[in-house]
């Protein structure tokens, strides 16, 4: 039960724990018995693709969805039957979902008014929401009168002004262009910083999830595949899912000989392999990893390296991109920064030539490991 | 650039390419309208028979009508079932299609199918239906009973309008209005109803409108003192043509043009918002 | 749970259409002597004059369809091809019948039709014929009648479906080398189609069931199925025959819909899950 006296500080972020929570429609798991833990102010974000569960999840925290079963915590408070409305939880939907009859002030001011707290401290936290969100001045105008980035920041400053412990947000940036949304994936990470509250925020965008969260849930198919920050998902992709679907990658399928040595045709890719049962393997490379080489004396201690000629080139501005045939059925790509000589008369269709990886770089995953 | 020839469009036809279509239209439009609008000078006629133009005028048929007690008791049943039906199938119509539009049901359709069945079924199996049942239960020629009859018909229609109107209506407004700390019930009233009010009105006088003009089932099931306005007018086309029924008219199509066009001013306003 | 919110409805549903349907359909297998019979149901067989009513019944419903698909489908199309605004305005036409009492209307044009009526006078000012043509108490006047109450009926989903059309589909036409009327016949009226099936399977379902227009325009010749029943109980006070009658009414309305329900998934149309 709520105290309608009692005024929680942002600071007062509540950890979520969730046991066992498992949503059927029909035969179908949009949850298959998931546990997570969100720690106290921490920013985590629900990270897969359409269809992967994770608006289920974010639904049933919300508590619009009723889950078959498992439980959901906020703090020590069991949530799994409680109506939204008591569940003190702020929510950004994608939409927005702006009440298009009322003010921007009346938006934000209607958790407040439903906590029937007087009009003078509504007014003055309100005012304070709106300096947050730096609108300042905007308090009296329609929604139909703001842009996509205003309705974002009041669609924010009404899910926070009533101090909820948890705050939740269903891919708030999707309906905003390119550039507005990289500003405000800063913005959002600077209040969070500021609220102190926890967060979880769900989104097909892996950039995103890399720019904004605490750690990451990378979840596929009801569940979760991987739960790391993002520079261990980014760097220690547990299978080839996350390889995948975080940032952009070759797989290159790697075997393990008599020797426990993983080859990729007859290039030593990795050692001390003789003790798992797994035969086969992917190599998995980041193209921005890779490197040209231009001297023949490479430590082939240090570094692997691969043969090829190349397909494709393609300049994008600050990163050039190459596509790389190892062979018929195997390519590579290979991204490297470009300067303003703008002159790469090597990198053209046909020119063969040798790519390196450092061994330090090197990612492992098994094969069908997914 | 004369206005004729102007491409009218896409394929780029002009107007004067067009001209057929406008006549055309504008004759149907013209017959359409003709019914609704020409009862008005009849009223006014001075005479017993149909004769258009009138020779001469007079208001005797309204004075006919204001003063015959018959016509004044069937009106007033008539406005009183009216209202009653509305006030009745304006909320059923509009809970039924928001538990069948936002509960996302499975068994949602089905039952949506099975509550526009009395748009479904001749009226007229409904009015000897009713009239049967009733009997047995004493509601014929009875208040509730008309209201009981005209409510399921106006139902249907409520809520086809207010289904409509949520389609058009994001309702996530009421998910984040809930998560913002209102009940359900709180959600509904403060979020969502005030964005379909107009509709709302709209189905409202509608399902005036229904009752009010509705013949078959009146026929059948009023009578005595509760008789509607229809089925007397009815009656009196049918056996002798009593020009009162022209002032009848008139009264009538100026309260559906006014019902008309406060929907039209609703539905304009709606868009400009 | 919030399905409970359509209880009241579906109550009033059952209270007030299911159970005097239900009870209908019982009293059609009940005799003259109040024992079960099909007596009811082989007199529509075996007396032609049964029979005819159904003809006719049929016959009103199809030519009524007919003439509101020659006179709505140019004025929907006439309508869908003007700006928003405007079309709003002209629509009010459509409208103003549509909300117009039905006994208003079926009033006004006993007054149009009749022999000295506007109409005969103005045709035969302008020479159309000679002498006053009957009109009204016939089929005639029937078919007027019931077109004009009709009508709004098959234009708006007519209109909503050419509505739907998008202008890129015409522009794709001509640029494609199609002639106006090419683009006309071959992409807008298949496209428009859809809308003008649904209405008009509207418009000839509820002719089944029409009552008071025939009643009144007819003069006693055009005797349709709900006539018939009316005649039925008011002049024999029988109930089995009345309610035979009706069942098989409802089931003709059923099967049609069904039918057509079957082809055109008849529920996107008329609910526009577009």
């Amino acid at each position: 039960m709520q105290d309608k006296n009692n005024v929680v500080e942002y600071s007062k972020a509540l950890p979520i724990s969730i046991r066992g929570l498992t949503k059927r429609y029909g035969s179908l798991y949009a949850l298959n018995s998931i546990d997570l833990d969100v720690s106290s102010g921490e920013f985590l974000t629900l990270l897969g693709p359409s269809g992967s569960g994770k608006t289920t999840l974010l639904m049933a925290i919300a508590g619009f969805n009723r889950p078959d079963s498992g439980s959901i915590r906020f703090g020590d408070s069991e949530m799994i039957l409680a109506p939204p409305h008591k569940r003190e939880v702020g929510m950004v939907f994608q939409n927005y979902a702006l009440f298009p009859h009322m003010t921007v002030a009346e938006n934000i001011g209607f958790p407040l008014k439903l906590r029937k707290i007087g009009s003078k401290e509504c007014q003055q936290r309100v005012d304070e929401a709106l300096s947050t969100v730096q609108l300042l001045n905007l308090g009296d105008r329609r929604i139909d009168q703001l842009s996509g980035g205003q309705k974002q920041r009041v669609a924010l400053a009404r899910a926070f002004v009533f101090s909820p412990r948890i705050l939740l947000m269903d891919e708030p940036l999707s309906a905003l262009d390119k550039k507005l949304r990289e500003q405000m994936q800063i913005e959002l990470k600077q209040l969070h910083r500021k609220l102190g509250v926890t967060t979880v925020y769900v989104t097909h965008d892996q950039r995103e999830a890399l720019t904004m969260s605490d750690r990451i849930a990378v979840i596929n198919e009801g569940k979760f595949e991987q739960i790391d920050s993002p520079e261990f998902i980014y760097n220690k992709p547990a299978n080839s899912f996350v390889a995948d679907f975080i940032g952009e990658s070759t797989m290159l399928p790697v075997k393990k000989k008599t020797s426990g040595d993983l080859f990729f045709q007859d290039i030593l890719i990795s050692s001390g392999y003789s003790n798992s049962s797994q035969e086969e393997w992917l190599l998995v490379i980041r193209p921005e990893r890779l490197f040209l080489v231009e001297k023949n004396n490479l430590d082939s201690d240090q570094n692997i390296i691969f043969e090829g000629v190349i397909k494709e080139f393609v300049y994008q501005g600050e990163t050039a991109f190459a596509l790389i045939a190892l062979s018929d059925q195997h390519s590579l790509s290979i991204r490297f920064s470009t300067d303003s000589s703008g002159s790469r008369d090597n990198m053209r269709p046909g020119e063969s030539l040798k790519i390196g990886l450092k061994r330090s770089e090197v990612i492992i995953i098994p094969e069908n490991s997914n | 650039m004369g206005f004729w020839k102007k491409p009218a469009s896409e394929t780029q036809i002009t107007h004067a390419d067009r001209l057929w279509l406008y006549i055309v239209a504008l004759v149907i439009m013209l017959l359409l309208v003709i019914p609704s609008v020409i009862v008005v000078p009849m009223s006014f006629s001075d005479s017993q028979y149909l004769e258009f133009p009138p020779s001469n005028w007079s208001l005797r048929w309204y004075e006919e009508y204001f003063g015959s007690a018959k016509w004044m008791q069937s009106t007033i049943t008539s406005l009183h079932i009216g209202m009653l039906t509305m006030l009745l199938s304006t909320p059923l119509g509009t809970m039924a299609a928001y538990a069948l539009y936002v509960s996302g049901h499975p068994a949602s359709k089905a039952i949506f199918v099975f509550l526009i069945t009395p748009m479904i079924v001749p009226v007229i199996l409904i009015a000897i239906g009713t009239f049967y049942v009733f009997g047995r239960v004493g509601l014929n020629n009875s208040i509730g009973g008309l209201v009981l009859a005209h409510t399921s018909l106006a139902t249907p229609l409520v809520m086809i309008i207010i289904t409509a109107a949520l389609r058009t209506y994001d309702l996530n407004q009421e998910r984040v209005a809930r998560s913002l700390g209102a009940s359900r019930l709180k959600a509904f009233f403060l979020i969502t109803l005030p964005q379909i009010r107009f509709s709302i009105l709209t189905a409202a006088l509608l399902s005036f409108l229904t009752s009010f003009d509705e013949v078959i089932i009146s026929i059948f099931i009023s009578g005595g003192v509760n008789s509607t306005l229809t089925k007397q007018m009815f009656s009196a086309l049918r056996d002798f043509i009593d020009p009162t029924i022209a002032a009848i008219s008139t009264i009538m199509v100026f309260i559906s043009t006014a019902l008309l066009l406060t929907t039209q001013f609703i539905d304009i306003h709606q868009r400009e918002k | 749970m919030l399905l409970g919110l359509a209880t009241p409805s579906i109550l009033t549903i059952i209270a007030i259409i299911m159970i005097p349907l239900g009870w209908l359909f019982y009293l059609s297998f009940i005799g003259k002597g109040g024992e079960f019979s099909l007596e009811n149901y082989q007199r529509m067989i075996e007396y032609k004059s049964y029979f005819r009513v159904y003809i006719i019944t049929f016959e009103v419903s199809i030519l009524t369809t007919l003439v509101c698909i020659l006179i709505g489908y140019p004025l929907a199309y006439f309508l869908s091809q003007l700006p928003q605004r405007f079309a709003g305005f002209f629509m009010l036409t459509v409208l103003l019948p549509f909300w117009t009492s039905l006994l208003v209307r079926t009033y006004a044009w006993l007054v149009l039709l009749q022999k000295k009526g506007l109409l005969n006078e103005f045709a035969m000012q302008i020479g159309l014929w000679e002498t006053p043509i009957k009109l009204v108490h016939n089929m005639t006047g029937t078919l007027i009648g019931m077109a004009h109450i009709m009508l709004p009926f098959l234009v708006l989903p007519l209109y909503g479906a050419m509505r739907r059309i998008e202008p890129e589909m015409m522009q794709a036409a001509a640029n494609l080398g199609a002639k106006p009327v090419h683009a006309f016949w071959k992409i807008f009226f298949p496209m428009s189609l859809p809308g003008m099936v649904a209405g008009s399977l509207i418009v000839f379902v509820l002719c089944l069931g029409f009552y008071v227009t025939p009643a009144v325009l007819g003069g006693g010749r055009v005797v349709m199925v709900a006539t018939q029943i009316t005649a039925i109980l008011e002049n024999q006070f029988n109930w089995g025959a009345a309610s035979a009658l009706g069942v098989v009414l409802l089931l003709a309305t059923l099967v049609i819909l069904f039918i057509a329900g079957r082809i055109l998934k008849l529920d996107n149309v008329l609910f526009g899950r577009s």
